[in-house]
């Protein structure tokens, strides 16, 4: 049973990842991109973790491994999201066309 | 000298659970990693050490923030997988300012974070003095305050102010 249970978290975790590829394909710039790829890999790679933790039989040495991925990887991936969109605005990339508003780059124009 | 002990326990704790189950070896091994960690890192972990022993506080993090982080974390996961299917992609991007009142950095950090990982946000940038966090939105509403606040900030800026930053708390 508990098997069963870990196979689904497992495929809906898979299922997640694939959005999140599909959206780093089609969306326009990196920043929507990011989007797509913070959370769906996010959630989708935690999934599996989660999963991976049931089907090893709970409090194993390899469950606590992927709990402690879990936490760690719902720490580190907006952190990086955020310095990568950051580094990409200051590096002067510019937003889609169709992007409505760009305050940043209002509020950031007198500087260098 | 506080922060650099807890530092110590906490690496040492990570080291145990990654290593589980812990021998002789290991936890030598452990402990001369975790003096080496808490010596370099350790003055930067915890800078009000009374913050975190306050029970009420751990308990509206663990029983208030998390549920409601993991609901927002899975709604945004399908508004995501909703646009990126959608043969026309309905998406309206665009960067806006959202003004915050958190001071403290652990309530910024958490606030970033969490706008990070819910429906349609991403912080791109931090102003600490003036309390505004730059936010990339993909389908904006409105770029003035009150309703960048409104559809933003107000689902966890009243709560992590709460947790994190009132003297207080009842």
């Amino acid at each position: 049973m508990i098997d069963i249970i870990g196979m689904v978290f497992i495929g809906t975790g898979l299922a997640f990842d694939v959005l999140g590829c599909l959206g780093l394909v089609r969306l326009p710039d990196v920043y929507n991109r990011l989007q797509a790829a913070t959370k769906c890999v996010t959630l989708g790679t935690c999934s599996i973790l989660f999963g991976t933790f049931l089907m090893a039989g709970g409090f194993t040495p390899t469950g606590f491994k992927a709990l402690i991925a879990i936490v760690f990887l719902v720490l580190a991936s907006p952190v990086a999201a955020h310095a990568i969109s950051r580094g990409a605005h200051r590096a002067g990339i510019k937003l889609w066309d169709k992007s409505i508003v760009d305050s940043y780059a209002e509020d950031k124009e007198g500087e260098a | 000298m506080k922060s650099r002990i807890m530092m110590f326990v906490f690496a040492f704790a990570v080291w145990c659970i990654l290593c589980w189950v812990p021998d002789t070896q290991h936890l030598i091994a452990g402990a001369a990693v975790a003096l080496i960690v808490a010596a370099i890192m350790g003055s930067m972990f915890v800078t009000r050490p009374h913050m975190l022993f306050n029970p009420i506080r751990v308990f509206y993090f663990l029983f208030w923030y998390i549920p409601i982080f993991i609901w927002e974390l899975l709604k945004a996961n399908f508004d995501v997988a909703y646009r990126v299917i959608h043969p026309s992609m309905p998406i309206n991007p665009g960067i806006v300012r959202l003004k915050t009142e958190l001071k403290s950095d652990t309530g910024l950090t958490f606030l970033a974070n969490s706008i990070t990982l819910t429906p349609g946000t991403l912080t791109v940038d931090i102003n600490k003095e003036d309390g505004i966090l730059y936010i990339h939105w993909i389908n904006v509403v409105g770029s003035d305050p009150d309703t960048t606040f409104r559809e933003i900030g107000s689902r966890f800026e009243p709560m992590l102010k709460k947790i994190f930053e009132e003297d207080v708390v009842k």
